[in-house]
């Protein structure tokens, strides 16, 4: 006779459709199938999931419960073949006679990957590599097929029933045998039927699939046998067919809403995580191919041999060594960071104020973590490590190709000539500036004295700094090249460069800024509370209240006099401690933004984008299901697709933490200390103690 | 499987078609109006005439380019994320169901609710704007309370079919819930 037969096994999942005992539940049973014709299944393409899904599975025999050597009698698990075959033949000892065929020949035809093991072959010239048994044989084998039909029942039974529970063991999924199934080529055959029949009965499982496909139509017929059951309804049966490889590989993320879910709801929220789960646990099995020496052959989409990259071998190979020698390295430089000499009081501050050492920090950090000995326990921890390293390896290249720019045609060399220069540039709008305070700056009438004693201090001090410039000038063009040549760390570490050196050379506008700001915030203070004073109150610091309080006539009389000089030098004051704030923010803006960038190309998941662009089902939302050909009285057909993530959700589930927080300050608190005169720190680094 | 001819709450036409698989899926597909060649022609219009009013104005023959290209990724953008073409429901009786948005583009955003979380599907009334619309949407079940609803999805919003159309996808809807309802409850088979 002609076709294939087999066993469904599977996974009884818990996910309950509303269907009881009656009928097959869509989603309670994953039948495994084994063997499965491949007429209307396309070879890698899908797998049928006949009402839920299971992968076939076979295991390497190194690793499994299978052993390859032996005949097959000592073999024990006939890898999801059952054939109506008598037993005794194929005893020889040959490769193609050991295990499932017992005598029959496999048809070499390879089903559909995704599920299917592979066919089992029953009697009869059907495939191509099969040695086609002579006519003699042929009716040899009908007669030993009538003797040996019981013997078989409980034999096959048997050892399938030690194969499942082998199964069991090295997967640790709940698998049990569901029904079974047969595709024959011309119509269907009595004894065949018979012998399925006789199979459900040593099994027992409630209720008993059988699918069938005759001749080359790609519509399956699916019926179940209920055995103890009362209610004689007949469930509706759907189909639903899937690509298992992306489902093995692909990861379900939950909705972010519940990520935090108690265990009662993720257990029965989600039946469709259970699903991703079991094919995922099924991993091992995919991993055996035909070329496998077993009793059973199975048919996926690595039936021609595992698929693998020899350069991805070769890197694997080359990574253990180069991950040790990095993790030396980083010993080695965190043990002299981490030195007494560095901690001394004037070095440690400089080395918290430049954000250099910040995000040289942050990359060791990130290098610790990449090299580490410790395999990924799941798959967000991969997704990090593999996010890390390709971040860094951006990082690195666009730093070198900025690196090759700047030092082509020696353009570093011309922007050290060009900062001296600008530097005095700035310096001469600053003394401009001055000049113009110390006039009638809008049209305002300032206080001449406190005017010119204060245009003469920020003037002098401008001196000091075009003066220590001018000194420093031979030097810059050595110390620019050096410092250039850091860019091959990243890009992310010239921009850090970048900002510290516009903080280095505007650290005069800093400085006004402080002074202006102290004069204020003294002159603020000083008015309020002789402003109380003028009123008759006090503050009680002990009660942190205003009082009222009796002063003696001198202490008024004095106060008033401050009172009144302060008040009048007021504009003067504010005017200075407005223009030098602007300058300040404007400064804060620019190096704000190199931060905002830095920031940016550190957190981003380079990784996960690229994975979302090029293997989108590896990052799974959710399924989508399309309705395929369907053919009266037969069950429904779906394909079952996955849903990948949206982009916006890949970047924000697997952004990388930075260290910098953004202003903590509101806008009202932030115009609050403008107002009083307070310094401002826009930007506070995590760790950083507070002002 | 035949088209039967609405009108959306703005008064455009719409067409619904229903279709049905076998006895527990149905797909219920609301075609929305097309984009309308009178209109993008009045757009491109518009703005070709102030690009080359600025250009008279300046001189500058990069305002004429700009129009175009700005003109070009306008339509993209807009065929690709807002015009919606088509809106469908797939209900499986005891999968869950499926709500599709098709662009003009070609681009399909899925969603697939499974029958676990799936409450009720129900006909809303809302304010829209100036005007009371009806609406189908999906009540959510609360895992922690079997009465309460966690969330809604509301149905077909491009296209906002009138109340005529909704009963009908409504009742096509409730037949199939109303199976899972009548079917006993799970075994405890884990």
């Amino acid at each position: 006779m002609d076709g294939d037969c087999g066993v469904l096994w599977g996974k009884v999942s818990p996910w309950p459709l509303g269907t009881g005992d009656n009928g097959v539940p869509w989603g309670k049973l994953h039948p495994w199938l084994l063997g499965m014709g491949d007429n209307g299944v396309p070879r890698g393409q899908r797998g049928l999931m006949g009402k839920a899904k299971s992968p076939p599975f076979g295991d390497r025999g190194q690793q499994g419960p299978m052993r390859r050597t032996g005949s097959h009698e000592n073999n024990g698990v006939p890898r999801g073949k059952v054939s109506p075959w008598p037993l005794g033949q194929g005893t020889a000892g040959s490769r193609e006679d050991k295990g499932i065929r017992w005598g029959a020949a496999s048809t070499g035809a390879h089903g559909p990957p995704g599920g299917w093991a592979r066919r089992s072959l029953s009697a009869g010239p059907a495939g191509p590599r099969r040695p086609s048994p002579s006519p003699a044989e042929g009716a040899g084998r009908a007669a030993g097929e009538q003797r040996c039909w019981v013997y078989h029942c409980s034999r096959v039974a048997a050892m399938v029933k030690q194969y499942v529970s082998e199964v069991q063991r090295v997967t640790k999924v709940n698998v049990s045998v569901l029904g079974s199934w047969s595709n024959s080529k011309q119509e269907k055959e009595e004894s065949l039927s018979e012998f399925l029949e006789d199979l459900g009965t040593i099994f027992s499982h409630e209720p008993w699939i059988q699918i069938s496909k005759e001749g080359n139509s790609k519509f399956w017929s699916c019926s179940t046998l209920q055995k103890h059951s009362n209610n004689p309804k007949e469930e509706e049966i759907i189909l639903v067919y899937y690509d298992q490889r992306k489902v093995m590989l692909s990861h379900l993320h939950p909705p972010l809403d519940t990520a935090a879910s108690t265990d009662r709801k993720a257990d029965d929220a989600s039946k469709l995580s259970a699903i991703f789960d079991t094919v995922a646990k099924s991993k091992v099995l995919f991993m055996t191919d035909r070329y496998d020496d077993g009793p059973i052959k199975l048919t996926h989409w690595q039936s021609d041999g595992v698929e693998a990259s020899i350069i991805v071998e070769l890197l694997k190979q080359a990574s253990v060594p180069a991950c040790m020698l990095l993790t030396f390295l980083l010993s080695v430089i965190s043990g002299i960071c981490r030195s007494r000499v560095l901690k001394f009081w004037p070095l440690s501050f400089l080395w918290s104020k430049l954000s250099t050492c910040e995000q040289l920090g942050y990359r060791l950090q990130h290098l610790q973590v990449i090299s580490s000995n410790k395999k990924a326990q799941n798959e967000s921890q991969l997704m990090r490590k593999a996010n890390i390293f390709v971040s860094l390896l951006i990082d690195v290249a666009l730093g070198i190709l900025l690196m090759s720019w700047l030092y082509r045609k020696n353009r570093i060399g011309h922007l050290a000539d060009t900062l001296i220069p600008v530097a005095d540039n700035v310096a001469e709008e600053l003394q401009d500036l001055l000049q113009w305070l110390m006039g009638a700056p809008a049209g305002l009438k300032m206080n001449r004295a406190l005017d010119q004693v204060l245009g003469r201090f920020f003037l002098y001090h401008i001196h000091l700094w075009i003066s220590y410039i001018h000194l420093m000038s031979p030097f810059i063009e050595m110390i620019l090249w050096y410092v250039g040549l850091s860019a091959c760390l990243g890009l992310t570490m010239a921009l850090c460069i970048l900002s510290d050196i516009i903080a280095l050379l505007t650290f005069h506008i800093y400085c006004f800024y402080v002074y202006g700001a102290r004069l204020y915030c003294l002159k603020i203070y000083g008015l309020s509370s002789l402003w109380r004073l003028f009123r008759g109150k006090k503050w009680n610091v002990l009660r942190q209240r205003v009082d009222s309080c009796s002063y003696d006539l001198d202490q008024l009389f004095i106060g008033t006099l401050l009172f009144t000089i302060l008040l009048f030098l007021l504009p003067t004051t504010a005017l200075y401690y407005l223009v030098f704030t602007l300058l300040r923010l404007l400064v804060v803006i620019v190096q704000g933004l190199i931060h905002l960038l830095v920031d940016l190309i550190d957190s981003l998941p380079l990784y996960s984008i690229i994975l979302r662009l090029c293997r989108s089902y590896r990052l799974a939302a959710g399924v989508k299901f399309r309705v395929l050909e369907q053919q009266d009285g037969k069950p429904l057909r779906l394909l079952m697709q996955i849903n990948p993530l949206s982009y916006s959700s890949v970047v924000q589930t697997y952004r990388l933490p930075t260290y910098s927080c953004y202003p903590k300050d509101s806008w009202t608190s932030l115009c609050k200390k403008l107002f009083l005169g307070e310094l401002i720190y826009p930007w506070k680094h995590k760790g950083e103690k507070q002002d | 499987m035949e088209e039967r001819l609405y009108r959306s709450a703005s008064g455009a036409p719409i067409a619904l078609r229903p279709r049905q698989h076998s006895a527990s899926c149905r797909e219920l597909a609301v075609r929305c109006p097309r984009l309308q060649l009178r209109s993008l022609s009045a757009v491109t219009s518009a703005v070709w005439l102030a690009a080359y009013g600025l250009f008279v104005l300046s001189e500058n023959s990069m305002v004429l380019s700009a129009a175009i290209f700005i003109t070009l990724i306008g339509l993209i953008i807009y065929l690709h994320f807002v015009k919606i073409d088509q809106e469908s429901l797939l209900v499986i009786g005891s999968l869950g169901i499926q709500v599709t948005s098709s662009y003009a583009s070609g681009k399909e955003s899925t969603t697939f609710i499974e029958m676990g979380q799936v409450k009720d599907v129900v006909i809303n009334e809302a304010i829209h704007m100036q005007k009371v619309i009806y609406y189908l949407c999906i009540l959510l079940q609360d895992p922690g309370d079997p009465q309460g609803v966690s969330d809604i999805v509301p149905l077909f919003q491009s296209s906002k079919p009138r109340l005529d159309c909704l009963i009908e996808v409504y009742k096509s809807c409730q037949e199939i819930l109303e199976q899972r309802k009548t079917a006993p409850q799970p075994s405890g088979i884990k």
